[in-house]
């Protein structure tokens, strides 16, 4: 057996062994869904009913509002326009009113477009104002056309709903709603990696210190090179990880889909939402979900999955390679921190720039920079997949991460030959690059 | 051919440090090699080369007529001073592993254990986790992993350490049964009566540089006074010191002695032994007549404060 193969076997052993990796592995997934199950359950818990006092002086809107007082609706509605507006508004906390909405008495109705107020002890919700406003602008517009002597109805018949499909240049056809599914498909991928660097980086970097710490290492390089043992740790842990999240996903499916059934909490309900909205429409939204599932599968998939597979690998690698390096110059944890901080710099940044740039316009120069730059690609070059990317600019940016790659693991590993046999003292950023020309 | 290891002229520099300045050695087959040296004096550095850990500036290393190259970990087991195991690792394993890192096949590796755990008494160890052991324990499985794959070469760094005295001897007798097999040794320590006692032959590096090496005979011959240490029974003891100081420098000595004679150090020079036979025994009575062979330690001693600069 091949030493390197020898090495990634212990290391994935002494991982996969440990108790705490063993209690990870069982436990994240039970705590994931228990708050997935918490957060389900909370969210379908009716809000309290609250009470809204309508002090309609002019008489035109009391009815709009007392038509919306339905069983399950969170606002009630009451009409209080025959008690005095002052006494109401002194009042509102002692009654266990929400708030009052006061419509003062005008000449004309158009004047009302600024005098109504919402007087509340808290304040309201955006959508509880907006809900409101679009009642009274209705039946404003709804008075005002009359006035006109306009027949609303033909009105209504006359207004135009535009609807504009969206194809590509290469004939595809596509769908609107469809770059949320694009943006979640990305981000996941790339906070997965994300996630990934950090923690099993992290373990990497660990497991070195332990070494260093042990005493073991020198017995250890006697026999093979420290690059082979560098490596044979980040392939072993790695590997760990791998499983690890396998582990993850398929205990977080099973126990996801058996919570939901056991209480009959809806987790994942914006998937059935089309399902529901099919049921009772016409052909066009049939239409469209047809589109949509069409345009799901239209979706550069293999790419995605080779991206995926490509940029886990680099990144994963590069980034270990910098944690490996980080634990063999420091003696303990604590130590870390100062070289740790540009490491998971660029890693945050790949991040923000991924959910702000790149969900924003995912061909705009700062997206396509970030997903050439070696060490922000693989997050932001995996949510651009999705959008389209072209093949010129994937091929640079592999080519760069790779080639990042090897020279960071040069890199690293003068620095973690140096660094491993070096006890008691923390270097200086000086050091470790004198550490180099060793 | 008598020499198994060959040292060539090693330059190892850290940054602005000189570790080694064209150090050479050589040493025998079969023997036990003393390397001694302050601390910093470059010893690890030496070792650390001759175990492809680091790789010196220029020179070279011969390892049984071939230079040193990667094939050669086969070939020698170290010992280091900074030793440890994988705490939460499990002995039996653990001594596999690094066993097959040393290129023993699985099944010939469990052998060998099996023969060193029986000799070293320490068979019910191989399921218990090193961190359940105590230092001296743990000392002995190292020593096992270290000898494990029957090296040509075996390099200890203060093998004792961490040794009741019991338990050094055991060592210390495997060890040398290792040298009666065959086995090449080179030995680094501090401790100059485990180098009277087993080295034959012993280099002093100090500051970078070697400064002896030997025999460990040789250099004892070499770093002799020529003095004596006499005990003499006499009445006339201002006649005898009379004598003695028309030929000789005389000094004060200290040695155990049932009879409450003269004790003295008589420096001869060139002259030979029996020339100041003669002139004691006219005055008085011989009761001790030793001649004063420099130990390891004052041979170190010696050499270091002479170096200081």
């Amino acid at each position: 057996m091949s030493i390197i193969s020898l090495i990634i076997k212990r290391e994935f052993f002494a991982k996969v062994r440990n108790k705490s990796f063993i209690v990870m592995t069982f436990l994240s997934p039970l705590l994931f869904v228990a708050i997935a199950v918490i957060v389900g359950y909370l969210s379908s818990i009716k809000p309290d009913v609250k009470r809204v006092a309508i002090h309609d002086e002019t008489g035109l809107f009391v009815h709009d509002f007392m038509v919306q007082n339905k069983e399950e609706e969170s606002y009630k509605y009451l009409d209080l326009s025959q008690i005095d507006s002052q006494y109401l508004k002194d009042s509102i906390t002692n009654n266990g009113y929400e708030g009052i909405l006061v419509i003062p008495k005008t000449e004309d109705v158009s004047e009302l477009e600024h005098k109504i107020e919402f007087i509340s002890n808290s304040s309201p919700s955006v959508s509880f104002i907006e809900n409101t406003q679009d009642i009274i602008a209705k039946k404003i517009t709804k008075i005002n056309l009359e006035k006109a002597h306009l027949d609303t109805l033909s009105i209504k018949k006359a207004q135009a709903h535009v609807n504009i499909a969206i194809a590509k240049t290469s004939g595809e056809q596509g769908v609107k709603g469809l770059n949320e599914a694009k943006i979640a498909i990305g981000g996941a991928f790339g906070y997965l990696i994300m996630m990934f660097i950090i923690i099993y980086g992290n373990m990497v970097m660990r497991s070195v210190i332990e070494e260093k710490t042990n005493r073991i290492i020198e017995i250890i390089i006697s026999s093979v090179k420290p690059f082979q043992l560098m490596i044979g740790k980040i392939i072993g842990t790695s590997l760990a990880g791998i499983l690890q999240f396998s582990i993850w996903v398929v205990i977080g499916l099973s126990l996801m889909f058996a919570s939901s059934a056991f209480f009959g909490v809806n987790v994942g309900a914006t998937t059935h939402l089309p399902a529901e909205v099919m049921a009772h429409s016409q052909t066009e939204i049939v239409g469209t979900a047809q589109m949509y599932l069409q345009e799901l599968w239209n979706l550069p998939i293999a790419a995605i999955l080779i991206g995926f597979v490509v940029y886990f690998i680099g990144g994963y690698f590069l980034y270990s390679s910098f944690y490996a390096a980080i634990g063999a110059a420091v003696d303990n944890q604590t130590d870390s921190q100062q070289f740790l901080l540009p490491v998971i710099m660029p890693l945050m940044l790949s991040v923000y720039v991924g959910f702000f740039s790149v969900i924003n316009d995912p061909n705009s120069s700062i997206a396509v920079a970030f997903s050439i730059f070696p060490l922000t690609s693989p997050i932001v070059m995996l949510m651009r997949i999705p959008f389209g990317v072209p093949l010129w600019q994937i091929a640079v940016s592999m080519l760069l991460l790779f080639g990042t790659f090897l020279l960071v693991v040069w890199f690293a590993a003068k620095i973690y030959r140096v660094g491993i046999l070096m006890y008691g003292k923390k270097p200086s950023w000086k050091e470790l690059f004198r550490w180099l020309k060793y | 051919m008598n020499t198994l290891l060959e040292v060539n002229k090693i330059v190892k520099q850290y940054g602005d440090y000189v570790a080694l300045n064209e150090v050479s050695l050589s040493v025998p087959k079969g023997s036990i090699y003393g390397l001694l040296g302050p601390n910093g004096a470059g010893k690890t550095s030496l070792i650390r080369i001759i175990n492809q850990i680091t790789m010196p500036d220029s020179g070279e290393v011969i390892l049984d007529g071939e230079k040193l190259q990667p094939k050669h970990v086969q070939y020698i087991g170290y010992l280091p001073e900074e030793r440890g195991l994988y705490q939460s690792m499990k002995v039996g394993e653990q001594c596999l592993y690094l066993a097959q890192m040393k290129g023993l096949s699985k099944a010939e590796a469990k052998k060998q254990l099996e023969y060193w755990f029986d000799r070293l008494g320490i068979q019910g160890w191989w399921n218990k986790k090193i961190q359940e052991l105590s230092k001296g324990m743990a000392q002995k499985i190292q020593f096992v992993v270290c000898v494990l794959h029957k090296p040509k070469l075996l390099i200890f760094d203060e093998p004792f350490s961490g040794f009741d005295p019991v338990n050094a001897n055991i060592i210390k007798d495997e060890i040398l049964a290792l040298k009666e097999q065959g086995s090449t040794i080179i030995f680094s320590t501090h401790r100059m009566e485990s180098v009277e006692e087993l080295c034959d032959h012993i280099a002093l590096i100090h500051k970078s540089n070697k400064l002896i090496e030997g025999k460990l005979e040789d250099v004892k011959r070499q770093h002799k006074s020529n003095s004596y240490e006499v005990g003499i029974l006499t009445e006339n003891v201002e006649g005898l010191m009379y004598d003695i100081t028309q030929k000789f420098k005389v000094s004060p000595a200290h040695f155990k002695s049932l009879n409450n004679e003269l004790k003295l150090e008589i420096q001869i020079g060139n002259a030979l032994p029996n020339e100041l036979l003669n002139v004691i025994t006219q005055r008085g009575q011989l009761t001790h007549f030793v001649e004063k062979i420099p130990s390891v330690h004052d041979i170190f001693i010696q050499t270091v404060t002479e170096n200081k600069n």
